[in-house]
C-alpha cells in the first residue's frame, strides 16, 4: 500500500487544494499571507483596476522592511523613492483594511522574522509572501514559498494561488555537528554540494539527527536559504522544540485550542517509507565552518579550504562564469581565503538576525574589541529582537566592542536602503546572497555564519572560529 | 485582465552567454522603488550596462550590432530574488521571450504571468543558437508557440515544453486571477470547512 505513504509536504499540499482540475494547476488555499512595501504596490493597484477588495484581510499581515533606514527611524525616510514606497504601503493597507506593523511599531521587522515571533507562522499551514526567503517559515513544518507580485494579487483577491505541485527532495544530515559549526554552515555546505540550481523544481524536507538537535532559530536559518539552491521552499517536521517555541506567542492559539492543535501537529510528519523524488544524505561530521568565495551561494568552501582551480570547472561556459566571478571578487583560483582582510562585517538579515544569532555573536565578542580596519553593523531582525537584545545587555557588549547596534530592517543584505557596502570593499556577511552588487554596486560579499562573522570582526580578517575559541 | 498575446515570434536575438544570471543583475534592488509596472526597462542589467557615472559599458545591450525581441542566456537564468520587476524590466525593454537551457522557478512563473515566454532548450541547442548569432548577428530565431518549437535560419529546430494551461493563457492574453475569481464560491466554501 505504498501509495498511502505520503510525505509531509504532500499531506499539507493535499489538505489545501480547493480545486484540482484537469489541465489546470492546483488552486491552493493560502492560510497566511505576508506583504512588504516592495512587491505589493502593483498588486493593490491591480485590485483597484479590477474594482475588487481583499478576500480575507485577517489572513494578510504587512510590514515595512526592505527600504527602511536602520538609524533614526523616528525621522522621515530621507530617500524620496523609498519614502514613497513605504507611504504607498501605508495607504494601501489603510484603504484595503490590512494590518500593518509600520516603522516604530513594536512588532515591526523583517517579514520572515516577525511572522514566527508573533506566532502567526504555525505548523501545517500554507504561507506565501512576495519574497523568495519566505521559505524561512517552513522551519515550523508548513509549506511556505516566495511568489511574484502577480501572485500576490491572486492571493489578495482570492486567498488562493495557482501552482503546480513541485517534486520532493529529502535531505538528511546524520550524526553530530562539530565545534564551531552552526546552522548557517550546514546550509552553505548543502548548497555548495548541490549548486545554486541543484534543487530547482523541488520542495525540500530537512531531517536527520543534526537537524533535530537544532533550535527553531537555527532551523529557520536552514529553511531560509533553500531558495539559494533553487528549491521553492524547505520544511522540517514539527516536534517538541517547535511547540515550545510557539506556546505563548502573541497571536499563537491559546489554552485548549493550543493543546488540541499540538495534538494535530504531532501527526505532521512524513509516513515511514514515504517516497521522495530525490533523497540525499550527508554526515554532520563532514561539515566545517563555511565561507563563500564567489558570486552565487553555491560557491562555498570550508573556511580552511582552497578556492577551486579553473581546471576543476567542467565546461567552457562554467569556466567563463567562474573566471568572471573571481575577477569580480578580486580572488585567485586555487588560493585560500583564510587570513584575507575584510572591511565590513554585517550581522543581520532574515537568515541570521534573530535573538539567538545576536547571542552567539555577543558570546564571542564579550570583553573583546573589533579590529581597527573593520566597520561592524549588527542589525536586529525585528523591534522585538532589538528590545530583547537590550534587555539582555547585549547592546553594552556590542558597544564596548565598537560594533554599531542598529534598528531593524533588511539593511545591507540587498543594497536597497541606505546601508550599502562601498565599491570594491569586502564584507563578511551573515545574509543569504553574494551576487554581484547585492550589498551595493561593486561590493564583495563573503557569506558566513554569525560565529565566523564575529571572529572576523575581532581579527579584521577571515578567521577559523575554532582557532579563536581555543585562544 | 487582458495582456499581450504571443503566438509565433520571429526576431533577431541578443546573446548573453553567462550562467546563473540572478535577478539582482537583471534589475538591482535599488531600482525596485517604483509603484507601477512600467519604466523598469531603462534599468535592465543596470550595473552591467552602465558605469557608476552612467556612461555606457561595453555590454551587449549597448551594442549597435545586437538587438531583437529574444534574449538568449546561459543556464539557471533568473535565480535569486522573487522580484517580478525582473520580468517587467525584460518586457519593458522590448523582449518577448528568453531562451535558456534552465530557468529558476519563480522567475519562470513571473515571466509567464507577464507575457514573456521562457523557452527551455537543451545545452547543445543553446550552444548552437549562440554560435548562429555569433556567426551572423542578423540571424533570426523563430519561436513557434502553437507548435512548441524553436527554429533557426538553417532549418534546424528543437521542440520545447510548456504547460498547456500557461500556453493557452499566453496565446490568448488570459491571466490566473480571471480563473481564480471564477472559483470564489468554492474558495469561500473551502475556507468555511478547512
Amino acid at each position: 500500500m505504498t501509495q498511502h505513504r505520503k510525505t509531509l509536504f504532500d499531506k499539507i499540499w493535499d489538505a489545501h487544494i480547493v480545486k484540482s482540475a484537469e489541465g489546470y494547476p492546483d488552486a491552493l488555499f493560502i492560510d497566511r499571507h505576508f506583504i512588504h512595501e516592495v512587491t505589493s504596490p502593483q498588486a493593490f493597484e491591480g485590485l483597484r483596476t479590477r474594482g475588487i477588495g481583499v478576500f480575507n484581510t485577517g489572513r494578510t499581515t504587512a510590514t515595512a522592511d526592505h527600504n527602511v533606514p536602520t538609524i533614526d527611524q523616528h525621522l522621515p525616510i530621507r530617500e524620496a523613492l523609498s519614502r514613497h514606497q513605504v507611504e504607498t504601503l501605508r495607504k494601501n493597507c489603510q484603504e484595503f483594511g490590512v494590518e500593518l506593523y509600520d516603522l516604530g511599531h513594536p512588532y515591526q521587522g523583517i517579514v520572515h522574522i516577525i511572522g514566527p515571533e508573533l506566532g502567526l507562522t504555525l505548523p501545517g499551514m500554507t504561507i506565501v509572501c512576495g519574497d523568495s526567503h519566505t521559505s524561512t517559515h517552513g522551519a515550523f513544518g508548513n509549506i511556505s514559498f516566495g511568489i511574484g507580485t502577480s501572485e500576490v494579487e491572486q492571493v489578495l483577491a482570492t486567498q488562493c494561488i495557482l501552482q503546480y505541485r513541485p517534486k520532493t527532495m529529502l535531505i538528511e544530515i546524520n550524526g553530530k555537528l562539530g565545534n564551531g559549526v552552526v546552522a548557517k554552515d550546514i546550509i552553505l555546505y548543502i548548497i555548495s554540494k548541490l549548486s545554486a540550481s541543484g534543487a530547482t523544481g523541488y520542495f525540500v524536507e530537512y531531517a536527520g539527527e543534526a537537524i533535530r538537535s537544532l533550535s527553531m532559530e537555527a532551523r529557520m536559518t536552514i529553511c531560509n536559504m533553500s531558495i539559494e539552491m533553487g528549491a521553492r521552499g524547505g520544511l522540517i517536521a514539527p516536534d517538541e522544540t517547535t511547540f515550545r517555541y510557539i506556546e505563548g506567542r502573541r497571536f499563537a492559539p491559546k489554552g485548549e485550542t493550543y493543546d488540541r492543535l499540538v495534538e494535530q501537529w504531532r501527526q505532521l510528519k512524513s509516513d515511514e517509507g514515504a517516497l521522495y523524488d530525490e533523497v540525499i544524505r550527508y554526515d554532520a561530521a563532514d561539515i566545517a565552518p563555511m565561507i563563500t568565495y564567489g558570486t552565487n551561494p553555491g560557491m562555498g568552501i570550508k573556511v580552511t579550504g582552497k578556492i577551486p582551480a579553473l581546471s576543476e570547472m567542467k565546461s567552457e561556459s562554467e569556466q567563463n562564469s567562474f573566471t568572471k566571478s573571481l575577477e569580480y571578487m578580486g580572488l585567485e583560483p586555487g588560493s585560500s581565503i583564510l587570513g584575507k582582510a575584510v572591511d565590513y562585517v554585517f550581522i543581520g538579515s532574515c537568515t541570521n538576525a534573530r535573538i539567538e544569532d545576536l547571542r552567539l555573536v555577543a558570546d564571542i565578542v564579550k570583553g573583546k574589541t573589533k579590529a581597527s580596519n573593520v566597520e561592524v553593523w549588527v542589525v536586529p531582525g525585528s523591534k522585538q529582537v532589538e528590545t530583547q537584545a537590550r534587555a539582555e545587555g547585549l547592546d553594552k557588549i556590542f558597544e564596548a566592542a565598537g560594533f554599531q547596534l542598529r534598528q531593524p530592517g533588511c539593511s545591507a543584505c540587498l543594497g536597497m536602503n541606505e546601508d550599502k557596502i562601498p565599491a570594491g570593499k569586502y564584507c563578511i556577511s551573515t545574509s543569504n546572497r553574494n551576487f554581484e552588487g547585492r550589498q551595493g554596486p561593486k561590493s564583495r560579499t563573503f557569506l558566513a555564519s554569525p560565529l565566523s562573522a564575529a571572529a572576523a570582526a575581532i581579527t579584521g580578517k577571515v578567521t577559523d572560529i575554532r582557532e579563536l575559541v581555543h585562544d | 485582465m487582458s495582456k499581450d498575446k504571443i503566438t509565433t515570434l520571429k526576431s533577431t536575438a541578443v546573446p548573453l552567454p553567462i550562467e546563473n544570471i540572478d535577478t539582482d543583475q537583471i534589475i538591482p534592488a535599488r531600482f525596485l522603488k517604483a509603484t507601477t509596472r512600467e519604466g523598469f526597462g531603462e534599468n535592465l542589467f543596470r550595473d552591467w550596462r552602465y558605469n557608476a557615472d552612467d556612461t555606457p559599458k561595453d555590454f551587449v545591450l549597448n551594442s549597435a550590432i545586437y538587438h531583437g525581441k529574444v534574449l538568449v542566456a546561459g543556464k539557471n537564468f533568473g535565480c535569486g530574488s522573487s522580484r517580478e520587476h525582473a520580468a517587467w524590466a525584460i518586457h519593458d525593454f522590448g523582449f518577448q521571450a528568453v531562451i535558456s537551457s534552465f530557468f529558476a522557478d519563480i522567475f519562470k512563473n513571473n515571466a509567464l504571468n507577464n507575457a514573456v515566454l521562457p523557452v527551455t532548450v537543451t545545452d547543445a541547442f543553446l550552444k548552437k543558437i549562440f554560435q548562429a548569432i555569433e556567426k551572423d548577428p542578423h540571424t533570426t530565431i523563430e519561436i513557434d508557440l502553437p507548435g512548441q518549437k524553436v527554429v533557426l535560419e538553417d532549418g534546424s529546430s528543437e521542440s520545447f515544453d510548456i504547460n498547456a494551461y500557461k500556453k493557452t493563457c499566453i496565446m490568448n492574453g488570459y491571466d490566473d486571477i480571471d480563473y481564480l475569481l471564477s472559483l470564489r464560491d468554492e474558495i469561500k466554501h473551502f475556507e468555511l470547512v478547512h
